[in-house]
């Protein structure tokens, strides 16, 4: 609110007229610039769009995984207002699970239909319920105790945690990238619509993610604990008040949160079959601009722009280079914090007010 | 009223210009002590080598204590201006744009070679400028945002100057081919420090350098406690303590907080100037995020907003990651029966600190007088403030 005093000298009015249109669709038309820029591009050089579609479905796949993760940071973040750093890297551990637990199962690329089926059913409940309970525990340990510390203080130790995380996994599986099995020849083409082929990988994502996110929102709508979890959200004081453990719910919220990260480990390692224990940290950084873009702090902003993000990605690493697509990512979260902080579907919230 | 009027008299003194006569004798022999401590040691020793960077890291944590400490904005890119003032000595300071054929002020070996090669002493305050602009440009998104989203922006920012200081071998953002930065390679020799009256600085006689870092630390120190001293320093704490408030006492919190940023980031260009020079290369692996994480759990070691306290930290923190993790610590994992290698666990060691500080004393080893009083007050109110937080 304080912009207000440096833009609106000339006339009051039309400064204020402007700036609530670039609050509204000024984000909008950022997010359009990239699709629409290559869009005439291929239009101009060969009149077929089937290129920037590919970009796009490639786009919502890997979106899928940033939703998931995504989701994490929404969750914790309504119910606390921490940016819970170390969830990036909790995902990453994730996938280090998944690939660790996919040797001891015995799955290899030649395991059959049903067998591979239950195979990887178990390793994204294991990779879960680990993921789920490590961030408990950071909860239990790191957060907790600073509850009514100023906000700066549970902030920091979640970037130390982070840290900590990252040489966790650094110690597990050493400093360089690992090559996953690909199991389920996410390569292998399923189906064409218009031009755009359809890949093992990309039903893989969105079969995981589609029911995941389907349950998390009917479980917090609909569920005792779910409701509680609204309650704390909303003003913990009074859900105190009205015999809600908001200790418990916020574990429980911790708990959710580490469950989805969980379950990106496992499509993460299978879709792009390969795990580094650095890959949490970028990985962090774009579910997070992701959550903030949707609306920091609501379930559906999250996932949406999760789903948006992977497509600027995509189109990022197909057009101008895998080198850039942090920068780019990046620039688009600063420009999301300057035209719209409260993101595509959230509301003005006292951070970003 | 009186017993508040009281507690910020108790609060003022020792913060005030003219301190207690023990601590001004206390500063005074510290100086005296830093100024004589290389004519006990050989002029080439890595002990004089490490305390030279662990002056640079005293200048670096003094501008990120500005920003966090002093304002309360959490810059997690803080890097990125250590990366400016580099790349601005790399520039400006060697024979990277060798077409051109600029010299101002340099003694005959640089002279002699093609390339833009500006004396130290005129970089310095141009790479602050640099910096300073930057750090207004970072600041100006973050203006209407508080609290973790500022976090968030500055490591974004951070990261984007990061990825392009990589990336800019051949054009920038893929558009042309220009070799900028030359990436993970690095912009190598950089011309030393060529200061007037004195002899040639060169790589084997560390003394000067050392008494270059420390007197830019010194006048970085003198900086930061006018500054806390001052007018504006006041109006920083006060945002840092309740913007809202701040606010209705006039406090112009735009400008305030564009300063905040910009002198910080001053004082990082200032200082990656220094090392650049120092080290003899600029390369882009030196401006990775957990670069800013370091220089950040030195003033949370040593005590956010606490002059003395972040010294202390970056030169505690210097010395245990150059020396006693790599020399003391390294064969203790192999003397207890475990494989692995302690320098590269240099940063998860780094996060533990910062989450133990952060649980068991989030003031740090020497806390601020102001957050000193604060928490003996908030043990006094206790429940109320509990209650103002959850």
């Amino acid at each position: 609110m304080e912009s207000a005093s440096v833009t609106a000298r000339p006339s009051r009015a039309r400064a204020d007229v402007i700036r609530e249109f670039i609050s509204k669709y000024g984000l909008f038309a950022v997010l359009l610039l990239l699709p629409v820029a290559y869009g005439i591009q291929d239009l101009r050089d060969d009149g077929d769009l089937s290129r920037l579609a590919t970009n796009m479905k490639d786009g919502l796949s890997n979106g899928a995984i940033w939703a998931l993760i995504a989701v994490g940071y929404t969750l914790v973040y309504g119910i606390i207002e921490l940016i819970n750093f170390a969830h990036g890297d909790l995902f990453m551990l994730g996938s280090f699970v998944a690939f660790s637990l996919m040797g001891t199962v015995g799955l290899t690329t030649s395991t059959g239909g049903i067998a591979l089926f239950f195979g990887l059913l178990l390793i994204l409940l294991i990779s879960m319920m680990a993921c789920g309970a490590l961030n408990t525990m950071i909860e239990r340990v790191g957060y907790r105790p600073l509850r009514s510390a100023p906000k700066l203080a549970p902030l920091i130790t979640a970037v130390g945690f982070s840290f900590i995380l990252q040489n966790v996994g650094l110690l597990w599986l050493g400093g360089s990238h690992h090559g996953v099995p690909d199991l389920i020849e996410s390569q292998h083409r399923l189906f064409t619509i218009v031009g755009v082929p359809f890949t093992n990988g990309d039903i893989l994502a969105l079969a995981v993610t589609a029911p995941l996110v389907f349950v998390l929102v009917n479980f917090i709508n609909f569920s005792r604990i779910g409701r509680a979890m609204r309650a704390t959200a909303q003003d913990p004081q009074a859900a105190r008040l009205m015999g809600i453990s908001v200790d418990t719910t916020i574990s429980f919220t911790f708990l959710l949160g580490g469950l989805m990260a969980g379950a990106a480990g496992l499509i993460y390692a299978l879709y792009q079959t390969d795990v580094w224990f650095f890959a949490g940290f970028t990985a962090g950084l774009i579910a997070f601009t992701a959550a903030v873009m949707g609306g920091i702090g609501n379930l559906m902003g999250a996932v949406i722009g999760g789903l948006i993000i992977g497509i600027i990605q995509q189109i990022s690493d197909n057009r101008i280079g895998t080198e850039w697509t942090p920068a780019i990512v990046f620039a688009y979260l600063v420009l999301i914090m300057v035209f719209r902080p409260q993101g595509i579907l959230g509301e003005q919230t006292r951070e970003a007010g | 009223m009186s017993a508040i009027a009281a507690r910020f008299r108790e609060v003022r003194a020792p913060g005030a210009a003219g301190g207690p006569l023990a601590g001004r004798l206390l500063a005074t022999g510290a100086v005296l002590f830093a100024i004589l401590l290389p004519f006990g040691f050989d002029s080439g020793s890595g002990f004089i080598e490490d305390c030279t960077v662990a002056l640079f890291y005293v200048v670096m944590a003094l501008g990120l204590n500005i920003v966090v400490g002093f304002a309360g904005l959490l810059d997690l890119g803080y890097v990125a201006f250590f990366a400016f003032g580099a790349y601005t000595m790399g520039w400006f300071g060697s024979g990277w744009f060798n077409s051109a054929d600029i010299h101002i002020g340099v003694a005959e070996q640089a002279a002699r070679l093609p390339g833009i090669h500006l004396n130290w002493l005129l970089i310095l305050p141009l790479a602050a400028l640099i910096a300073a602009f930057m750090g207004a440009l970072l600041g100006f998104p973050t203006l209407r945002l508080r609290g973790d989203y500022i976090a968030i922006v500055t490591l974004a920012f951070g990261e984007i100057v990061h990825t392009t200081a990589v990336n800019s071998d051949e054009g920038v953002f893929g558009i042309g081919s220009f070799n900028l930065t030359n990436g993970r390679a690095g912009i190598t020799p950089v011309d030393k420090i060529d200061l007037p009256l004195v002899e040639r600085f060169t790589s084997l006689e560390l003394r000067p350098w050392y008494w270059t870092a420390l007197g830019l630390a010194l006048f970085v120190l003198f900086v930061n406690v006018r500054l806390r001293d001052s007018r504006l320093g006041r109006a920083w704490v006060a945002i840092r303590e309740d913007e809202v408030a701040a606010i209705s006492m006039g406090v112009p919190t735009v400008r305030v907080k564009l300063l905040a940023y910009a002198l910080g980031a001053a004082l990082g260009g200032m200082a990656g100037t220094f090392y650049s020079s120092f080290v003899n290369t600029v390369n882009a692996d030196q401006f990775e995020f957990s670069f800013s994480i370091f220089v950040l759990a030195m003033i949370i070691l040593g005590g956010l907003g606490s002059i003395w306290g972040v010294v202390l930290g970056a030169i505690a923190l210097t010395f245990i990651n150059n020396r006693l993790i790599p020399d003391v610590l390294n064969d203790v994992p192999s003397k207890v029966g475990l494989d692995f290698d302690l320098t590269e666990l240099g940063f998860g060691i780094f996060g533990f600190l910062l989450v133990i500080m952060m649980v068991l004393r989030p003031q740090g080893l020497i806390p601020e007088s102001r957050h000193k009083a604060e928490l003996a007050a908030a043990v006094e109110e206790g429940e109320l403030a509990t209650e103002a937080h959850a």
